[in-house]
C-alpha cells in the first residue's frame, strides 16, 4: 500500500541534447535523489553513522530497560513523556505550586505538537507538489532553494505580501474569523493522539468522542467563510461542504464506534493498547471500517476524490473563492494540516498506532507514528493524482446509500464478535475473526452493490486508442527518459 | 481543592455563557444570532468540563454546537424570504419580566438555601473516575425502558421529519418532468 | 478562600441562561430564533443536572453512581428530535405561508 509506484525503467546513459537553455538548466538542476548518491564519501558516512547511532542510542536504551538493569527516566527519549513527567515531578519538588508545573508541561506539549504540524505544513505542500508531479510525469517546483525545497517559504512570503480584499456586502466581522476559527479543531483534534505510551498530551477518557465531537466542528467556520462572503460561489461551496460533512460523519462515526466495541474503551492510548496486545491491527480485522473512515474523512477535508466543495470546474474555488492573500494560504494549510490528522487518527484506530509488533520498544513510538502518518499522506496524494472529482449527488447518494447501511450491518457483525471475543478464550479466535470479516466484507459489499445498483464496468477495450495512436504515451515516455 | 484554574476557568466560562446568550438576545441578525448561540453552548461545554462531566461535554459539543447548530443555520437557509432579522415581537416586555423572574426565583434560591448546612457538610466534589462507562451501564441497566423510548422518539422524529418537508406536489411534478424527459422518476433530496 | 466556586455559582449561571432563554423563547417573532430560546433553557436545565451531580454527593440518593449525566444524555436526545422536527415545521410553514413569524401564523387551517 505504501511503496512508492514501479519505478521507471533504466534511463539512458545520454540522453539526447535538448537544445534550449531551458531544457538545459532543467536537466542540470539539482534533484534530491542526484544530491543524495552524488554526495561525497565523508557525508554519507557521517550520515549514516549519526543514523545508526541514533538508533543503536535508543535499542541500547530499550535493552537495559527493558532488561531490568535500569528503570526509564529523562535519558530514555524512545518516549518523551518520561522526561516531561520528570520534569513536573522536579518543579513540583522546587515547592512553586502545582499551577507551575501544570502550565509548563502543558506548554511543552502544545509547542510540541504545534511545531511537529507546522514543520510538516511547510515541508508538505513541496512534497505534495513533488509527488504529485511525479504521477503526472513532470517536475515540480524545483526552483527555490535546493531542488525547490523554500518554494513552500516563497508562496508564503507572496501571499503575505497581496492585498487582503473585502468583498462589498461582506459581512466584515464574520468574514475576519474563519481563517482563524478553522485551524482550531485541526489544532485541538491533535491533542489526544498517543505518540509513544505515555506520551500524550490529553489521554482523556472519552478520546473517540472528543475527536469526532471536535473534527465536527470545523463546519461552522466553513460555513461562516462562504456565507460571510457575499458571493454565490462561495455560498455554493459552503452548502456542498455542510451537506457533505454532516453525511459522511455519520459513517465514520458508526466506524469508530466499532472500534470503540472491539477494545472496549474510549481511550486513544487504550485502543492503540488493544492493538499492540493482540498483535493485530483493528484495520486488518475490520476492513470496511477502514474503507469507511478513509474515504469518509476524504469528504470531511475536502480532498480529492471528493473536494466538491471547491471543486474549481465547477464552483470557483467553493467556501473560500473570496478570501485572499496570506488568508486563502490558511485555507490551504489547514487542508493539509487535517490530512495529517486524518493519518494520524487512522494510523492510531486502524493501523495500531505508535506500534509495529514489538518494534517500538527498539526505536522511538514516535517516529513509527511519524511514519505511518506520511504514509497515510501519501495515499492520499496518490489519490489525488489518480482519481477524478466525484459529483456532488453521486456523493451523497454513496453515503447515504452505501456506506452507512453497510457500516451500521458491520457494526452489528463487529457487536456479535466482540461479545464472542469476550467470552470464548481461544487462541487463534482473532485469526477466525478475521478470515470472517474478509469474507464477510466482500459478500455483503457486492450484494449491497447489487441491490442499490453500482454494478461493475462492463469489459470493454480501455486501450487510450486515440493517445496511443498520436504517439501521446510514448513521447511521454521518451520525454520522462530524456529530460532527466 | 479549589484551584485558581478552576475559579478563572469557571467565570471566564460564565461570562462568555451568559454574555453570548444575551448576544442571542440584542443580535439584530438572525446569523449573527445562530452564530452566538453557538459560543454559548461551546461555552456550556467548558462549563461541564469544570464539572468535570467529560462524556457530557464532548457530547454536548457534538450534538449541540455540531448538529443542532448546522439544523438551524439550514433552516434558515431554507426559509430565504422569511425575515433575516431577529426581530422582537410584541411579547418582548412581558417575556423579559418573566425570565428575570425565573432567573431571580432561580439565583434567590441558589443564594438562599443553605447548602451546606442540608448536605451536613461542606459540599465535597465528587469525582467521577469513569462516567462512560456508568452512565453506559445506567442507561443499559436501570434506565434501559427510557432508553428504549428514546430511540422510539428518535425514529419518530425522523420519519416525522422526513414526512413534514416531503413535498408531494413537487415530486408529482418532477415526475412528470421526468416521465416527459422519457427517464424514469428519481429519488429527490429533502 | 472565600474566593472559591460551587453549587451556588452553577446555579447562578444556569438561572441566568434560562431566564435569557425564556426572554427570547416569548419576545422573538421569528419560529428559529423562539427554537434557539428553547435551546437555551434546555442547555441550563443541563448545566444545573450536572452541577448536582458532581456536589450532590451528601444529598439523599447520593449512594447511586451519576444519574444526572444521564439524564442529560435523554435531554441531549430530545433536544435533538425536537430541534429536527421543528425545523421541518417552520420548512413546511415556510412554504406554504412564505413567512416563518410566528405572529403571522394566525390561521387555524388553510
Amino acid at each position: 500500500m505504501t511503496t512508492a509506484p514501479a519505478s521507471p525503467p533504466r534511463r539512458p546513459e545520454a540522453p539526447p541534447a535538448l537544445a534550449t537553455p531551458m531544457a538545459r538548466q532543467i536537466r542540470e538542476a539539482p534533484t534530491l535523489r542526484g544530491m543524495l548518491t552524488r554526495a561525497p564519501a565523508p557525508v554519507k558516512v557521517a550520515g549514516a553513522l549519526a543514523g545508526l547511532l541514533f538508533f543503536a542510542a535508543n535499542a541500547a536504551i530499550g535493552y537495559l530497560v527493558i532488561d531490568g538493569r535500569l528503570d526509564g527516566h529523562w535519558y530514555d527519549f524512545r518516549d518523551l513523556g518520561v522526561a516531561v513527567g520528570e520534569l513536573r515531578v522536579w518543579l513540583d519538588d522546587r515547592g512553586l505550586g502545582p499551577w507551575l508545573s501544570y502550565w509548563v508541561t502543558a506548554l511543552i506539549g502544545a509547542v510540541g505538537i504545534l511545531s511537529f504540524v507546522g514543520g510538516v505544513l511547510l515541508i508538505g505542500t513541496w512534497i505534495e507538489r513533488r509527488l504529485l508531479a511525479k504521477f503526472q510525469i513532470r517536475r515540480g517546483p524545483n526552483r527555490v532553494g535546493p531542488f525547490g525545497l523554500l518554494q513552500p517559504l516563497a508562496d508564503a512570503i507572496k501571499l503575505v505580501q497581496k492585498e487582503v480584499l473585502i468583498p462589498r456586502g461582506a459581512d466584515r466581522i464574520l468574514f475576519y474569523l474563519p481563517p482563524v476559527l478553522v485551524f482550531i479543531p485541526a489544532m485541538l483534534a491533535w491533542g489526544p493522539v498517543p505518540w509513544a505510551p505515555t506520551m500524550s498530551y490529553l489521554d482523556i477518557n472519552v478520546g473517540l468522542v472528543y475527536v469526532i465531537a471536535i473534527s465536527s466542528l470545523s463546519v461552522l467556520a466553513i460555513f461562516i467563510a462562504g456565507w460571510s462572503s457575499n458571493n454565490h460561489y462561495a455560498l455554493l461551496g459552503a452548502m456542498r461542504t455542510v451537506a457533505m460533512m454532516i453525511s459522511y460523519e455519520i459513517p465514520v462515526s458508526i466506524s469508530l464506534l466499532s472500534v470503540a466495541l472491539f477494545t472496549g474503551s474510549l481511550k486513544l492510548s487504550a485502543i492503540v493498547g488493544w492493538q499492540s496486545d493482540h498483535t493485530m491491527w483493528l484495520g486488518l480485522i475490520m476492513p470496511f471500517a477502514l474503507f469507511t473512515f478513509f474515504f469518509s474523512s476524504t469528504a470531511e477535508i475536502n480532498r480529492t476524490p471528493n473536494d466538491i466543495a471547491e471543486a474549481e470546474s465547477e464552483i470557483v474555488a467553493g467556501f473560500h473563492t473570496e478570501y485572499s492573500g496570506m488568508k486563502a494560504g490558511l485555507f490551504l494549510a489547514v487542508e493539509l494540516g487535517n490530512a495529517l490528522l486524518i493519518g494520524a487518527l487512522a494510523a492510531t484506530f486502524f493501523l495500531g498506532g505508535y506500534t509495529f509488533f514489538g518494534l517500538e520498544q527498539w526505536i522511538p513510538p514516535y517516529l513509527i507514528l511519524a511514519v505511518k502518518i506520511s504514509a497515510v499522506y501519501f495515499l492520499f496524494v496518490w489519490l489525488r493524482g489518480t482519481l477524478p472529482r466525484f459529483r456532488l449527488d453521486q456523493l451523497m447518494g454513496y453515503a447515504w446509500k452505501f456506506l452507512i447501511p453497510l457500516s451500521i450491518a458491520f457494526m452489528g457483525v463487529s457487536a456479535v464478535e466482540a461479545s464472542i471475543l469476550a467470552r470464548v478464550d481461544l487462541p487463534g479466535l482473532l485469526l477466525i475473526v478475521l478470515v470472517v470479516n474478509a469474507a464477510l466484507t466482500v459478500v455483503f459489499v457486492r450484494l449491497w452493490a447489487r441491490v442499490v445498483g453500482y454494478e461493475a464496468p462492463r469489459d470493454e477495450v480501455t486501450m487510450p486508442a486515440l493517445t496511443t495512436s498520436v504517439g501521446g504515451l510514448r513521447a511521454a515516455q521518451r520525454l520522462r527518459g530524456g529530460a532527466s | 481543592m479549589e484551584s485558581i484554574g478552576i475559579i478563572v476557568a469557571f467565570w471566564a466560562l460564565a461570562v462568555t455563557t451568559v454574555g453570548a446568550a444575551l448576544g442571542v438576545l440584542v443580535s439584530r441578525n438572525l446569523l449573527h444570532a445562530i452564530f452566538f448561540l453557538i459560543t454559548s453552548f461551546l461555552g456550556m461545554a467548558g462549563l461541564f468540563i469544570t464539572l468535570s462531566a467529560d462524556f457530557i461535554a464532548a457530547a454536548q459539543v457534538l450534538i449541540y454546537a455540531g448538529a443542532i447548530s448546522v439544523l438551524l443555520v439550514f433552516a434558515m437557509m431554507l426559509t430565504p424570504l422569511a425575515s433575516r432579522d431577529n426581530a422582537n415581537s410584541l411579547y418582548l416586555a412581558p417575556g423579559a419580566l418573566a425570565g428575570l423572574g425565573l432567573a431571580a426565583i432561580v439565583g434567590f434560591v441558589a443564594v438562599d438555601t443553605p447548602w451546606a448546612e442540608l448536605a451536613g457538610s461542606t459540599l465535597a466534589e465528587r469525582s467521577f473516575p469513569d462516567t462512560v462507562r456508568t452512565i453506559g451501564a445506567q442507561l443499559i441497566g436501570r434506565y434501559v425502558l427510557a432508553f428504549e423510548l428514546a430511540s422510539v422518539l428518535l425514529l419518530f422524529a425522523l420519519i416525522g421529519a422526513v414526512v413534514l418537508v416531503h413535498d408531494r406536489a413537487a415530486e408529482r411534478g418532477a415526475a412528470a418532468a421526468a416521465e416527459e424527459a422519457g427517464t424514469g422518476p428519481r429519488e429527490e433530496a429533502t | 478562600m472565600t474566593l472559591s466556586v460551587d453549587l451556588a455559582h452553577y446555579m447562578a449561571v444556569s438561572g441566568l441562561v434560562f431566564g435569557i432563554g425564556v426572554t427570547v423563547a416569548l419576545g422573538k417573532r421569528n419560529a428559529i430564533a423562539v427554537l434557539m430560546g428553547i435551546e437555551l433553557m434546555l442547555n441550563a436545565v443541563n448545566l444545573l443536572l450536572i452541577a448536582f451531580a458532581r456536589f450532590g454527593e451528601a444529598f439523599a440518593g447520593a449512594g447511586e453512581a451519576i444519574a444526572g449525566h444521564t439524564f442529560v444524555v435523554f435531554v441531549l436526545t430530545v433536544a435533538a428530535a425536537e430541534a429536527a422536527v421543528v425545523l421541518a415545521m417552520a420548512v413546511l410553514v415556510y412554504r406554504r405561508r412564505e413567512t416563518v413569524e410566528l405572529d403571522r401564523i394566525n390561521l387555524m387551517r388553510w
